[in-house]
Order: structure tokens, then C-alpha cells, then sequence
């Protein structure tokens, strides 16, 4: 019996695939602009901003610009942060100051992959920034995906302060 | 115009006018020619960006492995004595191969010094081979963290209340608890977690599980363990799990007296905003004369955690334990154990600990404890 449950683990490594992609970051754009996709604008990270963005995120913001959609008074952004060693790709929009919606795009840690789903994003929805760079609600987190709710809820933050820096005025 | 964007464009447009080199000729340049040159100038500072962006991306190689760690000062002050102690430094590396093979992991070391006449050792605590299957299931194979109880698995200094670990998941469940073998977790149905595992097994003489561990150092494959954890995290905040392990003889077939051991582990993690309570239970069932004329046949555990976040920073918490590994003898072998502390986080990967320690029934020692602790 050992010998069977062994073989039968094993067999089952051949059928292995890539990571998880739950939505291309471009079918996200697509969904947010509902077909007719703006073109993306670019952020350049210099001086004030590069600074916020080190406080938000606790470490240097890793590149030199933020691409970005935008119409109106709504935005997209693809961000990415690390949750324990690999980066979650999310897709964040911001309108009016407040987030409308979060997804995670493409999740490449080995735990904590429930923060994918929306029983846990939609407690991002309607969030905005206070004073001090924090969001104006506590997220739940859930255990043992510590370090991917840290980092998703970093992303939210930036988002809605990257938000703040570009002309949304109609 | 938006400052962030204008900036760096009037900075293409300085540049471009400066290098352009119609300037140095009789005749200055179109507005044409400005603009082409600009094109071109901003065309050459994107790919520029575009490189040094892509180098902070997973997709060098240079990215393809991951440092990290964790480590832990103790100080005890307690009736049985006062003790400082670097209790763990454990560096982590992982690496990987593709975009659905990775490896992981974990070498421990255990109270500052290992060698002969030492306190401390040095031990490898993880090391697997994770292979991501088509869908949310993964197959790990190698020496890892048995998928049991609440601290096994998560137990870096931040993430926890107490200078100390939990007796439970100390004395039942013998974390850290790791073995060699082979397994798959992964994900049922939205919020659906589950492993299964197939692993080496205790040996223990005494019957007790802790003293059973043989850290996969030439340790006997007699009788496997089979283990198998479900999860629920389907709304946030909230976690209840339960797992199972079999195993057909805890003595590796050394004790005739003895005979299957089952493991019964639940527990619960409810989290509102700035109040948290774990709850977990834990029981050991041994089958064999052996067992029972010792009292270990059955050996039992639980604890109750409140916590309540002060500020960001500052959390306080309370924890009641009981738990008997001779729970099936007939005399008052329980102990119990109250802790009560603050946990203090300068940063959210560094903290620094106090509490004070109850201790009741069949054990006696009481006093507090400081600590600090960090990963990274």
C-alpha cells in the first residue's frame, strides 16, 4: 500500500503546467474600459513620489515609471508586489479618490492563494486613502497568506496614491 | 500638464536641443527636424526604462532565487531558573528551476552553538521540491513541515503572540515537525484547502511524540505516516482546519507492547478587525499494551487565544493552556498554563515581546519572559 500511494504522487507530477494566471493583465484593461481600451500613459517616479511610494511600500519602488490607463475620472493600474518571494500581479482601478475594484491577475506563491478570490478583494471596494498614506478600513487577513495580504493591501494604497498624482480632471 | 509627466518631457526637450547638432551649424533647426530629434530622444530613454524595469522583474535569471530567514533571543526569568538564549537563526533559500518547479529551503540553527559538548544544533528543516500541477494542486517532495495545527507550518517570530511557543504545539504536536516523504496540496473549491502526505514516521520509545522525531537523519521507514489536512478560508478572517495522521506503529516496529498511533488535530482562527481568537484541540490516540499501561494511550490538548491590536504597532493578548501526554493513566497528570503579554512591532517584520507566564496542575513554573525576534 506505501508503494502504491508513493507511485501514485509521483505520476501525477507529469502533468504539471505553468503558474497561475487567472486573467492576462491586458483582458484586464479591456474589462475596466469596457472594450475601448485608452492608451496607457506612463508615471515617472522621481523625487516626492519615489519617496511615498518607499514609505507605502517599505522597500525602493524597483522601476523608474508606472504605466497606467486612465479616462476621466477613473484609472488602471497593473502593479506588483511581493508577498513572501514572488510578485502578485493585481489589477487595481481607482475612481473618483475611492477603489472600484481589485483582482489578482497572476498569483506565483506557493501559499496564501485565497487572496485571489473576491470573498476577500471586495473588502478593498469603496476603500480610500487617509492622511497618513493608510487605507480608511482594516482588511481581514487570512492565516497562513499573511505576507500576501500585506502585500495586496500595499498595492490598494499605492494605487490610490498614484491615483492622486495624475490629472483626473474631466 | 501633470508635473510628473511635464518633467521629464522638458528634460528630453533641453536634452534633445542641446545634442542636436544642426545648433553648431550656420543654419538653426525646423521645427521638424526639433521634433524628430525629440521623438527619437524620448524613443531611447523609454527602451532605457523599459531595460532597467525589466531587471526588477521575475523573469531574469538573477531573480530566480529567493533569500530569506528568520531568528529569535529568548529571555527567561522564571522559578526554574533565569536564561538567555538565541533560541533560532534559520536561513531560507529557495530557488527556481521553472515556471512550475521550485525548491525551498530551511537550515536551522538551534540555541547559538552546535557541536559536540554544544546546547544547540544544526538542523535542516526544509527542503522540497514543489512541482505546480495543471489547476491549484502542487506536489512537494522532499523534508517538509508536517500540514498539522497552527504554528507548524507559519511560526516566524512576527507572526505569533508569546515569547515562548504554545506547550500544545510543543508536547502533542511536536513543532517544529517535519519528515521525509512525498505529497500534494492545493486548493478543493473556492476557500478549499487540502494535503495529503505521505511521510516517514515518529519512532518513539517513550510513547511520546516529541521524543519521536527523527528529523530524517537516517531515521527508520518501517511504518510510514499518512497525513491529511482540509481547510476552510473561504471568508476573510476566518480559518478552520482539522487534520488526520495515521501511522501503524510509533515504535517503528522496536516495541512489540505497541501499536497505531492516530493524530487528531482541529483548530479555529477568527479575525475581526482588531480582535483575533485561536482555539485549537489536539489528541493522540495509541493503540498497545504498551501505551496504555503507561498512561500515554491517549494524550490530549487545547488553547484559547484572544488578541486585541492596540495600534498598528501594539497587540496584546491572553492564552490559556491544558494538555497531558499520560492522559490515559488514572492520576491527575494535566497541566495547565496561562500567559498574558504584549507584542510590540517597530516594523512589521521586527518585534519585541513581554509576558507573564501561570503555570498550574502537574508542572510549577511561573515568572515572565522577554524576547525579540525578526524575519525577513
Amino acid at each position: 500500500m506505501h508503494r502504491i500511494a508513493l507511485v501514485i504522487l509521483l505520476l501525477v507530477t507529469a502533468s504539471a503546467v505553468a503558474r497561475d494566471i487567472y486573467q492576462q493583465p491586458e483582458a484586464f484593461i479591456k474589462d475596466t474600459f469596457g472594450g475601448e481600451v485608452p492608451k496607457p500613459r506612463m508615471l515617472w517616479i522621481n523625487g516626492d513620489l519615489n519617496m511615498d511610494i518607499r514609505d507605502i511600500l517599505g522597500h525602493e519602488p524597483g522601476v523608474l515609471r508606472i504605466r497606467y490607463w486612465q479616462r476621466d475620472a477613473k484609472s488602471a493600474w497593473i502593479l506588483e508586489e511581493t508577498g513572501k518571494e514572488k510578485p502578485i500581479t493585481t489589477g487595481i482601478v481607482i475612481h473618483d479618490h475611492k477603489i472600484e475594484r481589485v483582482k489578482v491577475l497572476i498569483y506565483r506563491e506557493s501559499r496564501g492563494m485565497e487572496v485571489r478570490y473576491p470573498f476577500f478583494t471586495d473588502q478593498y471596494k469603496d476603500a480610500s486613502l487617509q492622511k497618513d498614506k493608510q487605507l480608511d478600513r482594516t482588511i481581514d487577513g487570512i492565516s497562513g497568506a499573511t505576507l500576501s495580504v500585506r502585500a495586496l493591501t500595499k498595492l490598494a494604497r499605492l494605487a490610490l496614491y498614484l491615483h492622486h498624482h495624475i490629472d483626473v480632471s474631466p | 500638464m501633470n508635473p510628473h509627466t511635464f518633467i521629464p518631457r522638458f528634460l528630453l526637450l533641453a536634452g534633445a536641443i542641446w545634442s542636436f547638432p544642426l545648433l553648431a551649424a550656420d543654419k538653426p533647426p525646423t521645427v521638424e527636424e526639433l521634433s524628430e530629434a525629440l521623438k527619437e530622444l524620448e524613443q531611447k530613454v523609454d527602451m532605457t526604462a523599459e531595460m532597467v524595469d525589466r531587471a526588477g522583474t521575475t523573469d531574469t535569471v538573477e531573480n530566480k532565487t529567493h533569500l530569506g530567514g528568520y531568528g529569535e533571543l529568548h529571555y527567561n526569568n522564571l522559578d526554574s531558573g533565569k536564561e538567555i538564549n538565541f533560541s533560532r537563526f534559520v536561513l531560507y533559500i529557495s530557488h527556481e528551476f521553472s515556471d512550475h518547479i521550485s525548491m525551498h529551503s530551511e537550515v536551522e540553527l538551534e540555541d547559538s552553538i552546535a557541536g559536540d559538548g554544544q546546547n544547540g544544533e544544526i538542523e535542516l528543516e526544509q527542503a522540497y521540491i514543489d512541482i505546480d500541477l495543471d489547476g491549484n494542486h502542487t506536489v512537494r517532495t522532499g523534508l517538509f513541515l508536517i500540514p498539522v495545527g497552527i504554528m507548524n507550518e507559519t511560526h516566524e517570530p512576527p507572526a505569533f503572540y508569546g515569547v515562548e511557543r504554545n506547550p500544545i504545539e510543543h508536547d502533542i504536536i511536536p513543532a517544529t515537525w517535519w519528515e521525509g516523504g512525498v505529497g500534494v496540496n492545493g486548493e478543493l473549491a473556492p476557500g478549499w484547502g487540502y494535503d495529503v502526505a505521505v511521510t516517514s514516521g515518529l519512532e518513539s520509545a517513550d510513547y511520546k511524540p516529541r521524543s519521536g522525531r527523527n528529523k530524517v537523519s537516517d531515521a527508520s521507514a518501517e511504518n510510514l505516516a499518512y497525513t491529511g489536512r482540509i481547510k476552510w478560508a473561504g471568508m476573510p478572517g476566518t480559518e478552520i482546519a482539522a487534520t488526520v495522521q495515521l501511522q501503524d506503529d510509533i515504535t517503528q516496529g522496536t516495541d512489540t507492547t505497541a501499536g497505531s498511533a492516530t493524530l487528531f488535530e482541529t483548530h479555529a482562527i477568527v479575525n475581526r478587525g482588531d480582535v483575533t481568537v485561536k482555539v485549537l484541540y489536539a489528541m493522540w490516540d495509541l493503540d498497545g499494551t504498551g501505551p496504555a499501561a503507561a498512561g500515554r494511550d491517549e494524550q490530549t490538548g487545547w488553547y484559547l487565544e484572544p488578541s486585541y491590536k492596540l495600534t498598528n504597532k501594539t497587540g496584546v493578548f491572553a492564552r490559556y493552556n491544558e494538555w497531558d501526554n499520560n492522559a490515559g493513566s488514572s492520576a491527575d497528570t494535566k497541566n495547565k498554563q496561562t500567559d498574558v503579554g504584549v507584542n510590540y512591532w517597530p516594523h512589521e517584520d521586527v518585534v519585541f515581546k513581554f509576558d507573564l507566564m501561570d503555570q498550574g496542575g502537574a508542572v510549577s513554573d511561573d515568572g515572565f519572559n522577554l524576547g525579540v525576534g525578526f524575519q525577513y
